[in-house]
């Protein structure tokens, strides 16, 4: 069988063409580096924190940090998914289904939380993780880490750690993957 | 790809493709089942109607639990303290569940093809079989597809371990809705299934079924399964007629130890329920670690919840018919 598209933020059928890389892999690799150095400034020892990937997009940055964090402080940093589909806001909208169930065996209680994310849009997928956190314990607080913010946000969120800010149209598409960072246009097939 | 349909009356409603997005979809409800607050937003709003016309305990039960997980509101209708009592029909009692305005109607009723005329009827509602005369039960079949990829598959969302794998029907066939929609899902997936019953208890015929044989010797076959699906006989269907007892039957085609102890390491045994213990499997036997019948349960509510969602919670699709 055909692995099916699962994703919500593409619609079913369509496909992502490139138009322009903004980001190489060794750019991308570069900006983790930099925000793993800025989660420790900001989190002095790191105790506390852990990272949770948003499926799909941000499970593989999230791990990248982690590695990066190990590396930089030599810290064991926890890391966790969330898929956050039975908590939008646009449910009954548009298709809307989990990307891959939600992995988090630990408490969250007392914890710094760093939610990661690929690509950082309207926010609404922020404020559905943020409802969804809070079902596996009360965080101390939650930070935000993303690899692109492409603006046009419809809710009262910000980011703490940014890859790169990337001005964008609201009709283009940003592909964050393992080569680097593109914009393009969704095509359907 | 195909949409996901408006209503879930049979499981040749479902293609391959969409089973997997049903057992995809359950995997996430599962985990929400582990948490401490095993309850999600995901169908605020929505209200959901159960209307059994015949007796249930784990699929109400079951349905209800799912759509409750998921925050919406549930009616529950019974037949016998309402207005089909004072001669409504059963046409105008639908139409008044519209008309209140329900999302989606889960329907059990003695007859084969309720559910199927209820959903030529409604207009804005989705319509799901919880189980019609010797029809279908689709969600039953989901549910047994997930716990037998669960127990082989270790969660992996691949249903490729299907394909090939022996799957034994065991029992009264001839009145099982049950077995007709396990043997459309297995079979979808790739599996081989046999049937195994006295003459009695087949349909009077069997052509069309995607079914790889027959047999009437439990004996003969019960070495090579991997899977072994139970089945009640129904005696309020009348099916203690069709043996000439049920201590002759459980002699030829239950499950006592001395038969689980023929099947090889790693095969599973299921059951619908409610079971009979002593007739359709021994009471040992239904303690066993190969035996999944607990997990099916659980498994039930995840299962129920993802076909929830997926009829309610999807939006409109493009291409999709709906209503």
């Amino acid at each position: 069988m055909a692995e099916r598209e699962r994703s919500h933020t593409r619609p079913r059928g369509a496909v992502f063409v490139p138009r322009a890389q903004v980001m190489s892999a060794s750019d991308v690799h570069r900006a983790i580096t930099r925000m793993a150095h800025e989660i420790a400034e900001r989190n002095r020892g790191l105790d506390q924190v852990v990272l949770v990937g948003l499926q799909t997009g941000g499970v593989a940055i999230a791990e990248q940090l982690s590695a990066a964090l190990a590396e930089v402080e030599g810290a064991t940093i926890t890391v966790g998914t969330l898929d956050v589909a039975f908590y939008r806001d646009d449910i009954g909208l548009r298709p809307v289904l989990p990307e891959a169930a939600t992995d988090i065996s630990f408490d969250l209680t007392g914890t710094t939380v760093v939610l990661v994310d690929d690509v950082l849009f309207t926010g609404r997928t922020i404020r559905a993780a943020l409802n969804a956190l809070g079902e596996y314990g009360r965080a101390q607080r939650v930070e935000l880490a993303v690899m692109v913010d492409r603006g046009h946000r419809e809710l009262p969120i910000r980011p703490d750690y940014v890859g790169k800010n990337l001005p964008t149209r609201r009709d283009e598409m940003v592909d964050v993957s393992a080569d680097g960072v593109s914009l393009g246009e969704l095509v359907n097939r | 790809m195909s949409p996901f349909p408006a209503n879930l009356l049979s499981m040749d409603d479902l293609d391959t493709e969409g089973i997997g997005e049903v057992l995809a979809v359950a995997d996430s409800f599962v985990e929400v089942g582990r948490r401490a607050n095993p309850k999600v937003p995901a169908l605020r709003g929505r209200t959901v109607a159960t209307l059994f016309f015949e007796d249930s305990t784990r699929t109400r039960m079951s349905f209800e639990t799912a759509a409750k997980r998921m925050s919406a509101d549930v009616l529950s209708f019974a037949a016998g303290s309402s207005s089909l009592k004072k001669g409504e029909s059963l046409r105008d009692t639908i139409e008044t569940i519209e008309a209140i305005g329900i999302d989606a109607v889960i329907i059990r009723h003695a007859s084969s093809g309720v559910p199927a005329r209820v959903a030529g009827w409604v207009e804005h509602c989705s319509v799901i079989n919880a189980g019609d005369g010797w029809h279908q039960h689709p969600t039953q079949a989901l549910l047994d597809l997930y716990t037998v990829r669960q127990a082989l598959g270790g969660g992996d969302a691949g249903l490729t371990r299907f394909e090939g794998l022996s799957v034994l029907i065991v029992g009264d066939i001839r009145h099982s809705r049950v077995a007709r929609s396990q043997v459309t899902g297995y079979a979808a997936l790739g599996a081989e299934v046999t049937l195994v019953a006295p003459a009695t208890l087949l349909p009077p015929s069997l052509e069309g079924w995607p079914i790889a044989g027959v047999s009437h010797r439990l004996d003969d076959v019960l070495e090579k399964a991997d899977v072994v699906s139970l089945l009640r006989v129904q005696s309020e269907r009348g099916s203690g007629a069709f043996v000439p007892t049920l201590r002759e039957y459980t002699a030829g085609f239950g499950l006592t130890a001395r038969r689980a102890a023929l099947l090889q390491p790693g095969a599973v045994i299921l059951h619908p329920g409610p079971m009979v213990r002593g007739v359709e499997i021994a009471s040992d036997v239904a303690e066993l670690p190969a035996s999944l019948i607990t997990e099916q349960v659980s498994n039930g509510v995840a299962v129920r919840m993802a076909v929830l969602f997926l009829l309610l919670g999807q939006g409109p699709i493009e291409g999709a018919h709906r209503g």
